[in-house]
């Protein structure tokens, strides 16, 4: 506890450092995976392309990952760019699937009856059907922020200076209290983004406030999941 | 390119093939280690999910502890153990264990829930027991989703396996660090392509596997009730399976 209150600065600075490495990818991932969902879902060919290649980038440790990145991409080893690209592709896998499946549970008779009062395809795209998947996209946002979160602590061990530098810097010299708080901090960070989504759920989806007692269960699978 | 050149010949380079840190005794150390820890945790969350699944008790709790789980960073359980019981295998496979819990147990419980609940109802009627209703009924029926929860773990411990170098002499991760201290890039990323393609080999298998476990009469049970009537309950809950057998990862 004395460790925890005399690094109180050094334990903001890595939180910090923290959120600056796991916002963008959560961000962009999202952003990445929509339209590639979309693409997954309209075409028979791109959705087993799509899907297969998205099962196999998730499939590939972390730790490797960002030892390649540089290889491929010209960063340097210890550039935080790699942790980020790194962690948007991972969240781009896990969320093209998630928004593939949402769009396919949204009724087809909703889809045809918005079609039906004028909807051209774009507009019944961005009004009616991602709306409608709205809640399953969120249950799967919330699994990429936190385990976004989660893994931005690995690019400690390359040098990529995050919560996870507490992990390290404890366990080479050996204090506990220090590891304890780099815990604490992450779990603390990971359900503060969980809030913050959920919060976003309930402000541009009011309409699933009501059934949400009824529907809680769903989500909350997803979520531990 | 060059890069990958220097690492392909970093695989090859016969020098990497014998002694105390030659490429196919890292990658045994890498498999046996992978394969305990899945027998451990499966050994403790598979009774445990069946339990859950069979009685419909516990559910809540079980979704609870697992998401938690799930937020804690494996880096920060691996050091922490390590400190306590020092630096060996021991950290890894206590940590390792831990992780690989609550994706075989969520596989074991969804895939009892995800059963008809007439077809459970119907094998009581035709007058099984309670023993026989899970071993004739569900454990068969549930066995596709068992083996995505033991996907997931297995590929989760894999990767986490590499971080355990870190605090253990142990696995083809010790390229990784060995290079990373030593400046040699060719050594990171050889031990780095090493790790990526068992990762991937590992995923085709389990792929194939799921294949085959469908037995007979139900397959495509979760893609029917998905594209018939995606709104009703059977619709949700199937589509949250599929998502809950890939989020399961990591």
């Amino acid at each position: 506890m004395t460790w925890v209150v005399a690094n109180l600065g050094l334990i903001w600075a890595r939180m910090l450092d923290h959120v600056v490495l796991s916002l963008p990818p959560i961000v962009l991932c999202f952003v990445i995976a929509v339209p590639l969902g979309w693409l997954a879902r309209r075409y028979r060919v791109s959705r087993g392309i799509i899907l297969t290649g998205a099962g196999l980038l998730y499939a590939v440790p972390s730790l490797p990952l960002f030892f390649v990145l540089p290889a491929v991409i010209g960063t340097g080893l210890r550039s935080p760019l790699n942790v980020i690209i790194a962690l948007t592709l991972y969240g781009v896998a896990l969320m093209v699937r998630v928004v593939a499946d949402g769009l396919e549970s949204v009724d087809a008779d909703v889809r045809q009856s918005a079609s039906a009062v004028g909807y051209s395809a774009w507009s019944r795209f961005w009004q009616v059907e991602l709306p409608l998947a709205g809640p399953v996209l969120l249950a799967g946002m919330r699994v990429v922020a936190v385990s976004t979160v989660s893994l931005v602590t690995v690019g400690a061990v390359i040098g990529v200076q995050s919560l996870g530098s507490l992990f390290t810097d404890g366990f080479q010299r050996g204090i506990q209290a220090e590891i304890i708080a780099g815990l604490v901090a992450t779990v603390t960070l990971a359900l503060l983004f969980d809030g913050a989504l959920v919060l976003a759920g309930r402000v541009l989806m009011p309409w699933t406030r009501k059934v949400a007692s009824v529907r809680a269960p769903a989500p909350a699978e997803v979520s531990a999941a | 390119m060059n890069l990958f050149v220097d690492a392909i010949d970093w695989i090859l380079d016969p020098a990497n093939w014998t002694g105390l840190n030659a490429i196919p005794l890292r990658l045994g150390q890498h498999l046996v280690f992978t394969l305990v820890t899945l027998v451990i945790a499966s050994a403790i969350a598979i009774p445990l999910g069946y339990l859950i699944g069979h009685t419909g008790r516990g559910r809540g709790l079980a979704v609870t502890t697992s998401g938690g789980l799930r937020a804690i960073p494996t880096l920060g359980l691996l050091t922490l153990v390590a400190l306590w019981v020092g630096i060996g295998v021991v950290a890894p496979y206590v940590a390792l264990t831990v992780l690989a819990i609550p994706p075989i147990l969520a596989g074991a419980y969804t895939g009892f829930e995800a059963i008809d609940r007439r077809t459970v109802d119907a094998a009581r009627a035709v007058g099984m027991s309670e023993l026989q209703i899970v071993r004739k009924v569900e454990v068969p029926l549930g066995l596709p989703l068992l083996i995505g929860g033991l996907r997931s773990a297995t590929l989760q411990v894999i990767a986490t396996a590499t971080l355990a170098a870190y605090v253990a002499d142990i696995g083809l991760g010790r390229y990784l660090f060995t290079g990373l201290k030593n400046r040699d890039y060719a050594e990171m990323l050889g031990g780095s392509i090493l790790v990526i393609l068992l990762a991937l080999v590992l995923e085709g298998i389990f792929a194939l596997i799921q294949r085959f476990v469908v037995p007979r009469g139900v397959s495509g049970r979760l893609r029917t009730g998905r594209t018939s009537s995606p709104s009703t309950s059977t619709g949700t809950s199937s589509s949250t399976l599929r998502t809950d057998r890939r989020t399961a990862l990591r």
